[in-house]
């Protein structure tokens, strides 16, 4: 993905001198390694600041909900899927964004590799295949594919899935990925082991909110967390609010999440949240063959009733 | 001020023998990172970090406290009266606090000890608490703590600052708090080489690559700077979530509900964040900070410009930097600190022509 931040400010910098769109939106360098910072531009100076490596791992489809404007937004394939997810669900019309696809080998992550090296991370550099790690007292070539993000390592749809204008050639799917081991382990935990398994997963929860609002999906006006009548929950540490918030948010991305992983991402605490989502993710495709956010004419699974929708618990 | 010496087994008997006076705190490693937690008897801090993931702030100001409780039970004389809730406000010692934690404690202190109000259940737990520093001798890239108003040994907010010397620690006792730790700890070793704490404050300091301006903040009009052109740039970013306030050791918001579980009912403080959409919500609907610009505006004025304006005592930030690595989107304080810093009004006038 070296060479897509040129072709990015390129894009940008005509769309924005021929008219096309009155705002670009996509990432600039950030403050910190692995890390990087969405951004706008809306003149053809200021695409200068266009940025794009393995650390634009923030869906930039959170920034489309309920645009005005005409705008051009810098898409990997995940972000493309939430986007298609927006328009059906009526949140961003069609002909009012001018999708820039990025074709995707995969975001790393951070905490991760931080996990992985002794001493605080100085710099971060990458090529095509490898992302070197440099601390005060070394330096450690990792492959990319050690360190990727693991949606991104589980990823089959790294290209754009609807696009106005591509970076680059699309690169080549990942196939054999075994999506769900890690859910289907869960399954297999009896009732005592798998409470003791979310309670650990979601005792660290500070309910800053971070992995929803870091979420295409969690666009609601007002959040039934912080709705006050009723009053759905306790606004405390309470485990069972805490618990309440992450199981209920993930029933509300049913059928919708494309597993971009911005949830995870962003939690300061590191909760895997991904894991409700992901079993309900491979629950619609077990019963509906459904994934999110692939085609503009079809109706999500939890949108529509088919003769062939599976009935067995129905007694 | 004294200075003790405390070899490493010294400092283990010392923490071991002053848990039966104090109830003990420190940094642990819980999963992936540090927090402080209650020590159990005989458990040591583990001082093999930088900075813990959340500030230490909890230990005074919990995310959630109950302060009142109640009940609705009608046939109980004392139905409906609001009490307050038992605190444990024996003494207690946090071992192993930084000195830019110690110092952000003073800036909270500003809200909760003012004049006219007082909180008692943060003064209980401050006035209960001893506070033990832990020299930074290793700092991040991302601590700006000398240019934010304190260092890695600075000594505000302390009762006793120790520091690395080889093998063993030396202690500096800096309050009779401290002198009284130290004396259940029965660390009595005195030492007389203040010039090695100088030593160690200058190669500390040296090692901070990170600074912020802030001499211009006070002198800046108030309203050209909340009308300064960069504000929808800094917050387009911004996701509203709570990691920048709750992850701050200066941070003091908090909201107050009730909640009730069949007839018995307790009153509560929680953190609360000016992120958050809700934070301003009216009982109208109304909400007067309603955009992503003005939130993220009020953040970073009310610490760089509305708080230096108040008190008189600087930002409100010590640098610690956690905002800094944990913001999802990395927006960055210090970039913020320097916009604002070399904000011109007339740039204002300028830029809109």
């Amino acid at each position: 993905m070296l060479g897509y931040t040129e072709k990015i400010k390129e894009i940008a910098g005509r769309l924005l001198k021929e008219c096309t769109v009155d705002m670009v939106i996509g990432f600039r360098k950030g403050t910190m390694p692995m890390m990087n910072e969405p951004c706008f531009a809306t003149t053809p100076e200021a695409v200068d600041t266009l940025w794009w490596d393995s650390n634009c791992g923030i869906n930039l489809a959170n920034y489309l909900t309920n645009r005005k404007e005409k705008v051009a937004v810098i898409a990997k394939g995940c972000d493309s899927r939430n986007i298609v997810t927006h328009i059906i669900e009526n949140k961003i019309k069609r002909d009012q964004v001018y999708i820039v696809g990025v074709p995707c080998t995969g975001m790393i992550d951070k905490r991760k590799i931080t996990g992985m090296v002794k001493g605080e991370i100085i710099a971060v550099s990458e090529t095509e295949d490898t992302i070197k790690i440099k601390t005060a007292d070394a330096e450690t070539l990792f492959d990319k594919t050690e360190v990727l993000q693991q949606n991104c390592a589980l990823c089959i749809h790294r290209n754009p899935v609807i696009f106005d204008e591509m970076v680059a050639d699309a690169v080549q799917e990942q196939t054999d990925v075994d999506r769900y081991a890690d859910i289907q382990k869960i399954e297999t935990m009896g009732t005592e082991e798998k409470w003791q398994f979310f309670d650990d997963l979601l005792s660290p929860c500070i309910r800053c909110y971070a992995c929803r609002n870091a979420c295409p999906l969690c666009y609601c006006p007002t959040c039934f967390v912080d709705e006050a009548k009723p009053q759905w929950m306790g606004k405390g540490q309470d485990p069972l609010d805490v618990r309440t918030f992450h199981f209920l948010r993930a029933y509300h991305c049913a059928g919708r999440c494309t597993d971009c992983g911005a949830c995870e991402r962003a939690c300061p605490v590191g909760i895997n949240m991904r894991l409700l989502t992901r079993k309900l993710e491979m629950d619609c495709q077990e019963q509906f063959g459904w994934e999110a956010g692939l085609s503009l004419d079809q109706r999500p699974a939890m949108d529509v009733y088919q003769a062939n929708d599976p009935e067995a618990f129905i007694k | 001020m004294t200075l003790v010496k405390i070899d490493k087994k010294t400092w283990a008997e010392g923490l071991t023998a002053a848990a039966d006076a104090y109830r003990l705190y420190g940094p642990v490693k819980e999963k992936d990172y540090h927090q402080f937690k209650a020590l159990e008897k005989g458990e040591m801090p583990d001082f093999d970090m930088v900075n813990t993931r959340l500030s230490p702030k909890a230990l005074l100001f919990p995310q959630s406290e109950e302060m009142l409780e109640f009940s609705l039970d009608e046939s109980r004389d004392d139905h409906h009266i609001m009490k307050a809730v038992a605190t444990d406000d024996t003494p207690r010692a946090v071992v192993g606090i930084r000195p830019c934690d110690a110092k952000s404690t003073l800036l909270v202190k500003l809200n909760f000890d003012t004049p006219d109000v007082k909180d008692p259940y943060w003064l209980n737990a401050y006035h209960a608490t001893t506070f033990i520093g832990m020299a930074c001798d290793t700092p991040l890239s991302t601590c700006f703590c000398t240019t934010a108003g304190c260092g890695p040994y600075h000594e505000e907010g302390l009762d006793m600052l120790v520091m690395y010397q080889g093998d063993a620690y030396l202690a500096k006792l800096l309050t009779d708090k401290g002198k009284a730790f130290a004396a259940a700890a029965g660390w009595s070793e005195t030492a007389d080489d203040p010039a090695v704490f100088d030593a160690g404050r200058k190669a500390a300091e040296g090692r901070i690559v990170s600074t912020v301006k802030t001499d211009n903040l006070a002198d800046t009009d108030l309203l050209e700077l909340h009308g300064a052109p960069f504000w929808d740039d800094i917050a387009f970013s911004c996701i509203n979530c709570g990691t920048c306030t709750f992850s701050c050791p200066t941070c003091w918001c908090f909201d107050i509900q009730d909640e009730v579980h069949g007839k018995s009912g307790v009153r509560m403080k929680n953190w609360d964040s000016c992120m958050f959409p809700i934070f301003t919500v009216h009982t109208t609907g109304h909400n007067p900070r309603d955009t992503k610009t003005q939130r993220v505006r009020q953040r970073f004025m009310h610490k760089l410009k509305y708080f230096v304006d108040k008190y008189e005592a600087g930002i409100m930030c010590v640098g610690c930097g956690r905002c800094v690595r944990q913001c999802p989107v990395n927006i960055d304080i210090r970039r913020l600190c320097e916009q604002m810093n070399s904000f011109k009004p007339a740039d204002a006038c300028a830029a809109q022509g």
